[in-house]
């Protein structure tokens, strides 16, 4: 049996995003386990080859360019017709890939299509036994499943922010190969990207406002964000009450977010919030009632108003910041 | 394009609310005591079927794959006013979302249809994965993540949610979209909706009479064993005679103990 492993890179605004440098990581930890070895792919329209080069240092032995004018925006049809003819010719029997929105868009397709066993959401990842094994949250992380992938591919979506992120030399053969994106179905019209924010799911800070925040204005949180270089979100009732837009929801029914900090502002705690957001490596709440439950999962809680307790922690961390 | 057949897949799943707690088998969710739901990505379905189909006209269909206590849910359905519901009958997550899309795939190439909406994930095991597996098997398109659409002609045109943004995509029908939130704001079952979704028809299938390989239906992705994470104790509380002193304790704390500033 083939023991390569894929990893499928991803880019944005022409750089690759964290998320790769996660999925190449993970996919070089198991192409060892196997004991086979590592092809990065990188699908664009004017792949840089100084951007492609940079993908040895993360343990790639091979690295496939496939560019084509089609391939510029990412599209499931064209995506997924690249990749399954990539994972058929080249015989690979393990891919790892995003759990973004890309790949939550592509991962189903391709499993399908090439009777794949897939687990989305996955925060790590072990060959054992001729199967993989990931471990995955379920009931929005209420619950975390060992989950075997048994069949001939196996298909594990990294989260963002799971794997560790490793440096690790590799052969890195770069190969430009042809590729025929085939038919789109398919027209992306128009893009609404916010440049230089920082994606929640990616965040290494979220500074998160919920129901005490009172109505829509966020300014005290978004400055708290700002000197933090920190991603921000809202529990759900913030959300129903219109203040942010739903892609800003922490929980279950929104996002689960794992940051390094994750900073709870006038957050009750409810549990579906709570499943959202408690792997996250430090949590800190402030909130005006003692009782919160939010405080339970805390690990340092400041009882008092956040309008008055935000503002100072700004201009402390300001100053430590310089 | 006068009318616009519509099919809405839909899961029963426990509310978010719930606490989950793992069953004897080590590999299950107790059921005991749970309130069911439909799929909250599902209901946005439901609601988004119910507007296309008041302003273009058609039929609204619910399927739903799972056992007879998954009637509620399409009753539900019914009551906030979808046409008739489909059920094919199987145990509590008896199989995987390959051998699901699979399934529903063999149900819809019987039936002509324009337009599938789906949840995009489902909020009890968050495999992201039937939609787009199903699109793929019927070998039509399909767009995830949708916040808003437009059906003009044959052609459907919605915004969705990409990371870092949103994106405005189009394709023709017949096609499959999920759903995302902030999609619509589901209506509620109204008290004449209930009284007469009682009489609406709701069709029950096999799995096993559609034709399908077992092996296909086998599962790819198993469970093996269910814990909760591990449990967060809780932490400090600061207590100090200012909000500045309290900060100021805070901020050291997180740089010197946590080493996260």
């Amino acid at each position: 049996m083939s023991q390569t492993v894929l990893a499928i890179t991803e880019q944005s605004e022409g750089r690759f995003r964290k998320i790769s440098y996660e999925v190449l990581s993970e996919a070089k930890k198991l192409a060892g386990q196997l004991g086979g070895s590592l092809t990065a792919v990188v699908l664009g329209s004017g792949v840089s080859d100084t951007d492609v080069a940079e993908l040895k240092t993360y343990g790639a032995d091979t690295i496939l360019v496939a560019d084509h004018p089609d391939l510029a925006v990412y599209t499931a049809d064209a995506y997924v017709n690249v990749l399954a003819a990539i994972i058929r010719d080249r015989d690979c029997k393990t891919v790892v890939l995003g759990s973004t929105s890309c790949g939550k868009d592509m991962g189903g397709r391709l499993a399908a299509r090439l009777e794949a066993g897939l687990a989305m959401e996955c925060l790590s990842a072990a060959a054992e036994d001729g199967k993989i094994m990931v471990s995955r949250p379920m009931y929005g992380g209420k619950l975390i499943a060992r989950t075997a992938i048994e069949a001939d591919i196996r298909m594990v979506a990294m989260r963002p922010k799971a794997a560790q992120v490793t440096r690790a030399e590799g052969a890195g053969q770069v190969e430009k190969i042809e590729v025929d994106p085939g038919r789109i179905r398919t027209k992306v019209v128009d893009q609404q990207l916010a440049t230089g924010k920082v994606d929640l799911t990616e965040a290494d800070v979220v500074v998160s406002g919920g129901r005490g925040m009172g109505g829509p204005d966020y300014t005290v949180i978004e400055n708290l964000a700002a000197v933090l270089e920190a991603a921000v979100g809202a529990s759900r009732s913030a959300v129903d009450e219109g203040w942010r837009p739903p892609s800003d929801q922490v929980g279950q029914t929104g996002k689960v977010v794992s940051p390094n900090l994750y900073i709870a502002c006038g957050i009750s705690g409810a549990i579906q919030h709570l499943a959202g957001m408690s792997s996250s490596k430090v949590i800190v709440a402030i909130n005006k009632d003692p009782e919160a439950p939010i405080f339970s999962k805390a690990d340092y809680g400041i009882v008092g108003d956040l309008f008055e307790v935000v503002p100072v922690l700004t201009e402390a961390i300001k100053k430590i910041k310089g | 394009m006068p009318k616009v057949e519509i099919f809405v897949f839909l899961k029963q799943v426990p509310a978010t609310e719930s606490i989950i707690q793992v069953a004897d088998d080590g590999v299950s969710i107790k059921t005991e005591g749970l309130k069911w739901v439909i799929n909250p990505y599902d209901e946005l379905a439901v609601e988004e079927a119910l507007r296309i189909r008041q302003e273009k006209g058609g039929t609204v269909t619910i399927v739903s794959l799972g056992p007879a206590k998954a009637d509620e849910a399409i009753r539900t359905a019914l009551a906030m006013g979808a046409d008739k519901g489909l059920r094919i009958d199987c145990r509590l997550n008896q199989y995987d979302s390959l051998a699901t899309a699979r399934i529903l795939a063999a149900v819809m190439k019987e039936r002509p249809f324009d337009l599938l909406i789906a949840g995009y994930r489902a909020v009890d095991d968050d495999y992201h994965m039937v939609g787009p597996a199903l699109a793929e098997l019927l070998d039509i398109p399909s767009i995830s993540m949708v916040i808003e659409q437009k059906i003009d002609d044959n052609t459907i045109r919605c915004r969705c949610t990409v990371d870092g943004g949103t994106m405005d995509v189009e394709a023709s029908l017949p096609a499959l979209i999920t759903t995302q939130r902030g999609l619509n704001e589901p209506r509620y079952a109204s008290l004449p909706g209930i009284m007469k979704a009682k009489k609406k028809p709701i069709e029950v299938l096999e799995a096993g009479s559609l034709g399908i390989d077992a092996d296909r239906l086998e599962a790819r992705v198993r469970i093996e064993s269910l814990a909760p994470p591990p449990e967060r104790s809780a932490g400090r509380m600061i207590e100090g005679e200012s909000v500045e002193d309290k900060v100021n304790q805070l901020v050291k704390a997180l740089s010197e103990e946590a080493k996260v500033l």
